[in-house]
């Protein structure tokens, strides 16, 4: 089926598109134009519908309304192959690499031009598209070998090998050093420079400045707008990624604060591929108060908790707990010392398959009046069960039902009762209401109020930036595993924490920037 | 090339009924096509399957064999639930039995004097021993250097074989035994007590029901249990919660394997009264427990009952092996027909599947 | 002395040799990210059809060639089972190892004690086979001997230097790369389950119809467990793979010749099997697995939905 070209710059042109998932619409009618030769970036928070609308554009998911034009014909993309003939390449977050293969290998995979290997004409080809847009690659080298800067750069030739025409990349900032990340930039320009076109997912504001040439800044699965990037400022894209209405106000009771609970000091953490992922943190918790770290997810807060509870080995720096340092502490000991853990991968606390009893005692096995002796007291964990469910409200069968057969609020009321029920003093909680409805929001942000009432010290994460302002007392932006500024939570300047959680404003421009609102430093 | 494509769709709710139903299910496709196997290589299934039935089951002395081979298919299949509970893949439980057997029959021919009130606890203690040390060799190279226990565990069962062999044709070959390759018989002492004219050696019998409860308590009652449980379950979980997994993965393989050594030790104090080769001592018991467990559904209990069903199998394998002179391995196609039908089974549970062409 | 070392090597290459076909399909299944457990049940449904249908049609080659498609056949029950239905890998080998021993024994019944008529004879090279001492060493054996050795460079240059062999392995290593370029993952793994299926039958067909030409029941004796334990031992390539089957096909033949001289040949039987524990203990390092490139998806099944 063609139609007619509706406006003759654009080489892609995405149109009303809604993806819906189970419970959750991940693009909601979001618009998108790209023109042939420019680097476009697109930016938002995370679940804005970035990645969700680009795997609509590569095939990877359908579209449950609205329509995709490429270079003037309307089409329907089934898959990724559909995508690559008609030119479109994407590069995953993920690589998709094969560690113990060569360079020529990976690239040609799945081509049927070529028998046997080594192919020469294959890693000449493969030369001669480094050579032309400025990479170095050693064609005979084993991925494994490769930093992920030269594995981002097999990934890009892969995709120009294929005579893709139009790019998508991923947050391909993400993994890189600095170094690399400019070298990564260097090359698009190349790339747009032979006429190839690159769509840019990204939520950080320096990149898009640098880079692009136009900006469609994304916000809960739409397209707000889309600017020229050089009549745009980065505080007017932070201002539009984060929006205007993040403003909302929750009853809090007004609690002094007390001693520390919990104290970090200089805490350097690496990341599952051997990264550094936080980097030099220090922070304090106080009991009584909610200390909320804001920021885009992926950006330490993950080993940050790990770390914290002793799930994520440490490569630097001291924790303090009530006074007692426990930076060689087990897990287990960590958990007496009187923390609770709410993790954002909900079900690394749960089991799936076992019963509601049988998650609600995760915690308190070990000792009376559950554990006795060597023994569980199948009574004692029946009363045990019983009193949170009636308690917290938790909307079961029974409580011999699996957990998975809950609700996702009641799931999570559930785990956050189990915490609870250990009367922490230090309450870690991270994404506490992702993917919840409103009432289900509404019951966890008030159970973390009445922990903060309590006398609990509580340790928000969230990529959400309303729920973190609206609970917070004190709260922080980390980016790239540093705190970028700290700040109380009524003085909270909308413009700077997104330009922070941008990675635009760093620690010391923030004082320089605006001293009424930098309340403390980092 | 386009191939039909099967998908599969997480189920988020699924009805109790659902496990039983895919199980029976299961059972019936797999009699179904054991039944068309026979027929197409020219048995009548339904006069095999009655011959089984009643060789297994229609008798009183079927049903003695049938218990005596009950025996060693609780001991090994409940180690198995325990340890695939607790997710440790241990399928040489037919290499542990084979060890234990051995250091039973150690045992027995060193200390052939000592009174049988010794004796016999002591040949259940190194049994015991024996297997619980040839699975600590996995378990060890699992949680030390992750190696992966399913390969090694079952390497080792033909290293056991051969120990076996090794033992029967060279150091232990009897005296009195024509040259067969068998041990020396051992002591009255060392000899477990069966049920008059019947080679049902009942307190072996009755270790391993009273294992069994044990095990069942064991998983349901204690903290211990629950440690397994969700470190099976969900490893995340269980590290999570501070557990330690070292130690609950040791402990599950050493448990399972220690049963396994049981079952090999009441195969030779109970019914040869000698050590012989590995052929002569089990049929593959510790094979036919993995389809024990997997059948009762990593139940414990359940498992006195399949093994007790499987144990009739074998003894209806031997039935028709005369009555329809049929060879002996013929049972082992009920073994894998019923294997594939009940693992296949299981994933009724977690995912509908459609068919896409 | 001499004389002992040349009726070694000339007992130890037939015993290897199905060994050697075994192993070359096993490591091509695995590569593809497939353990298959149930090598034991192809080979010996091999062995029987083999015979049968050698016996019955007067013709060693048809032989073979059934007991491809045998093994070929039974080795699809185990990719259906571990490929699309997804079950664990271990547990559907061994279940296919359990059936295949139960039937070939129903099947060969009325086989057991006849001799095969079109036994496989050794071939006469001219001038090589006259040779003194190499000719009688190297050059008297059966086609399927020289087949298996031919196989060797043949199978070790489709997987290192072919697409399909990059292709296979790339599914074997990384399905989701191979995948995400349009590469039928269980296709694939399909293929090469199949190839090894049809190879452990030609090696169990061996068996019957040239190296005991007879139908014994079981007569594979454990051969199809000692080559699961030879392709960890050759660490997934052919060219490993010819080695240690003539050596541990050494092994199984020596064993009786070594027994006058004190050699326990039962101790000497465990060896394949401590070896192949050895390698995957020194290979369980990160780096190590790198080196050696074992298949890093072996084990894992596939689903695009749950990457």
């Amino acid at each position: 089926m063609t139609s007619a070209l509706p406006e003759s710059q654009a080489t892609v042109i995405l149109r009303g598109i809604v993806k819906r998932f189970p419970g959750v619409t991940a693009n909601n009618g979001a618009n998108l134009e790209v023109r042939k030769g420019e680097i476009h970036a697109l930016l938002g928070e995370n679940g804005a519908g970035k990645t969700s609308l680009m795997n609509v554009l590569y095939g990877i998911y359908h579209p449950d309304e609205g329509e995709i034009w490429v270079n003037g014909q309307k089409v329907t993309i089934h898959s990724p192959q559909d995508a690559i003939r008609l030119g479109i390449g994407m590069i995953h977050q993920q690589y998709r690499l094969v560690q113990t293969h060569s360079v020529t290998e990976n690239v040609v995979l799945g081509l049927k031009e070529y028998f046997f290997f080594p192919e020469k004409a294959a890693r000449a080809h493969i030369l001669e598209l480094a050579e032309k847009y400025g990479m170095k690659m050693d064609p005979d080298a084993r991925i494994w070998q490769l930093s992920a800067g030269e594995q981002q750069r097999v990934e890009i030739l892969k995709a120009l090998y294929r005579g893709v025409k139009i790019l998508i990349m991923d947050e391909p900032t993400a993994m890189l050093t600095p170094g690399e990340a400019m070298e990564l930039l260097h090359i698009l320009r190349r790339m747009t420079a032979e006429g190839l076109t690159v769509i840019f997912i990204t939520h950080k504001l320096e990149e898009v400045v640098e880079v692009s040439n136009r900006v469609t800044v994304m916000r809960q699965g739409k397209s707000i707008t889309t600017l020229e990037t050089t009549k745009t400022t980065q505080s007017e894209l932070a201002q539009l990624m984060v929006g205007r209405d993040v403003l909302f106000h929750l009853d809090k009771k007004a609690v002094e604060a007390g001693a520390d609970v919990l104290k970090v000091e200089r805490l350097n953490v690496m990341n599952d591929k051997g990264l550094p992922a936080v980097v030099d943190l220090s922070l304090d918790v106080r009991a009584g108060e909610i200390f909320g770290i804001a920021g885009v997810s992926g950006n330490g807060q993950r080993e940050l908790v790990e770390a914290v509870t002793g799930l994520r080995p440490i490569s630097g720096g001291r924790i303090i707990v009530n006074g007692q340092d426990i930076t060689q502490s087990p897990p287990r000991a960590r958990i007496k010392s009187g923390i609770g853990f709410v993790p954002g991968e909900r079900w690394m606390a749960l089991i799936p398959g076992m019963s509601v009893a049988d998650n609600m005692i995760l915690k308190n096995y070990a000792r009376p009046p559950i554990g006795n002796g060597p023994l569980l007291d199948r009574e004692a964990v029946a009363a045990h069960t019983e009193s949170l469910i009636k308690e917290y409200a938790i909307s079961t069968p029974d409580r011999h039902t699996p957990i998975k057969r809950l609700s996702g609020g009641n799931i999570q009321r559930a785990l956050l009762a189990r915490e609870i029920s250990e009367k922490p003093s230090l309450l870690i909680v991270a994404q506490p209401t992702s993917g919840l409805d409103v009432g289900a929001t509404e019951t966890i942000w008030n159970l973390l109020l009445e922990e903060r009432a309590r006398g609990a010290a509580v340790l928000l994460i969230s990529d959400d930036l309303k729920e973190a302002l609206a609970l917070s007392d004190r709260l922080a932006v980390i980016f790239e595993g540093q705190i970028m500024g700290q700040f109380a939570a009524r003085e909270a300047n909308l413009e700077h924490i997104g330009l922070m959680m941008a990675g635009a404003l760093r620690p010391g421009l923030a004082a320089a920037k605006d001293n009424s609102t930098a309340g403390e430093s980092a | 090339m386009k191939l039909p494509r099967i998908r599969f769709e997480k189920r988020l709710t699924s009805p109790r009924w659902l496990p039983v139903a895919s199980l029976a299910g299961g059972l019936a496709l797999a009699m179904l096509t054991i039944a068309i196997i026979f027929a197409v290589l020219g048995v009548n299934p339904l006069v095999a399957f009655q011959r089984i039935f009643q060789g297994g089951f229609g008798s009183a002395y079927g049903l003695q064999e049938t218990i005596t081979k009950t025996i060693p298919l609780i001991l090994a299949g409940v180690g198995l639930t325990l340890a695939f509970k607790g997710r440790m893949y241990n399928i040489g439980a037919e290499g542990q039995l084979l060890i234990g057997a051995i250091f039973a029959t150690g045992i027995a021919r060193a200390f052939p004097d000592w009174p049988s009130f010794l004796l016999i606890p002591a040949l259940f203690i190194v049994g015991f021993l024996g297997g619980a040390l040839w699975a600590a060799i996995p378990a060890v190279l699992k949680t030390r250097f992750r190696v992966d226990e399913v390969l090694t565990s079952l390497m080792l069962v033909y290293v056991a074989n051969e120990a076996v062999k090794f033992l029967v044709y060279g150091p232990w070959r009897g005296s009195d035994t024509r040259g067969f390759p068998i041990t020396d018989e051992f002591s009255a002492a060392a000899q477990i007590p069966s049920i008059k004219s019947t080679r049902i050696h009942y307190p072996t019998l009755i270790v391993a029901i009273l294992l069994a409860i044990l095990v069942y308590l064991l998983l349901t009652r204690t903290k211990l249990g629950y440690e397994i449980r969700v470190t099976g379950e969900n490893p995340d979980a269980s590290r999570y919660a501070g557990m330690d997994y070292q130690k609950i993965a040791l402990l599950v393989m050493i448990i399972s394997g220690g049963l396994a050594g049981l079952a090999g030790m009441g195969e030779v104090a109970g019914i040869h009264f000698r050590l012989r080769p590995p052929e002569a001592i089990s049929p593959g018991y510790g094979f036919t427990a993995i389809i024990v467990a997997w059948l009762a559904r990593l139940n414990p209990l359940a498992a006195i009952l399949t093994s007790f069903l499987l144990g009739g199998l074998l003894v209806g394998g031997d039935a028709i092996q005369i009555a329809l002179n049929l060879p002996a391995a013929t049972v082992q196609i009920f073994n894998g027909v019923i294997l594939l039908f009940v693992i296949a089974s299981e994933l009724f549970n977690q995912y509908k599947l459609r068919l896409e062409v | 002395m001499l004389e002992f070392i040349l009726a070694a090597v000339r007992a130890a290459i037939p015993a290897g040799t199905p060994l050697l076909y075994g192993t070359l399909g096993e490591v091509y299944a695995e590569r593809s990210g497939v353990l298959n457990l149930g090598v034991e049940g192809m080979m010996i449904m091999g062995a029987v059809s083999g015979f049968a249908v050698a016996q019955t049609t007067g013709s060693a080659g048809l032989g073979i060639l059934a007991a491809a498609i045998v093994g070929g056949l039974l080795a699809l029950i185990h990719a259906f089972a571990s490929i699309t239905l997804r079950v664990n890998q271990v547990v559907s080998g061994l279940a296919l190892t359990m059936l295949g021993l139960g039937i070939s024994g129903m099947i060969g019944k009325k086989f057991v004690g006849q001799p095969l008529a079109a036994r496989l004879q050794p071939i006469h090279i001219p001038g090589l086979s006259d040779l003194p001492i190499l000719g009688e060493l190297l050059f008297k054996f059966d086609i399927m001997v020289y087949l298996g050795i031919l196989l060797v460079p043949a199978l070790w240059f489709v997987l290192y230097k072919t697409r399909i062999g990059v292709t296979l392995r790339s599914v074997g290593e990384n399905p989701s790369a191979a995948d995400a370029l349009g590469v039928n993952v269980a296709f694939v793994r399909y293929a090469a389950v199949a190839f090894g299926g049809m190879m452990a039958g030609i090696g169990g067909a061996y068996l019957s119809i040239s190296y005991a030409p007879a139908w014994i029941e079981g007569m594979t004796a454990g051969a199809g467990w000692i080559v699961v334990a030879l392709t960890i031992f050759a660490i997934w390539d052919p060219r490993r793979a010819l080695l240690g089957a003539y050596l541990f096909g050494g092994v199984r033949v020596l064993q009786f010749r070594l027994q006058p001289l004190g050699v326990s040949p039962n101790l000497l039987n465990m060896l394949p099997f401590i070896l192949t524990i050895l390698v995957l203990w020194l290979s369980s390092g990160q780096a190590a697995k790198r080196r050696i490139g074992a298949p890093a998806a072996l084990m894992t099944a596939y689903s695009r939905e749950e990457r």
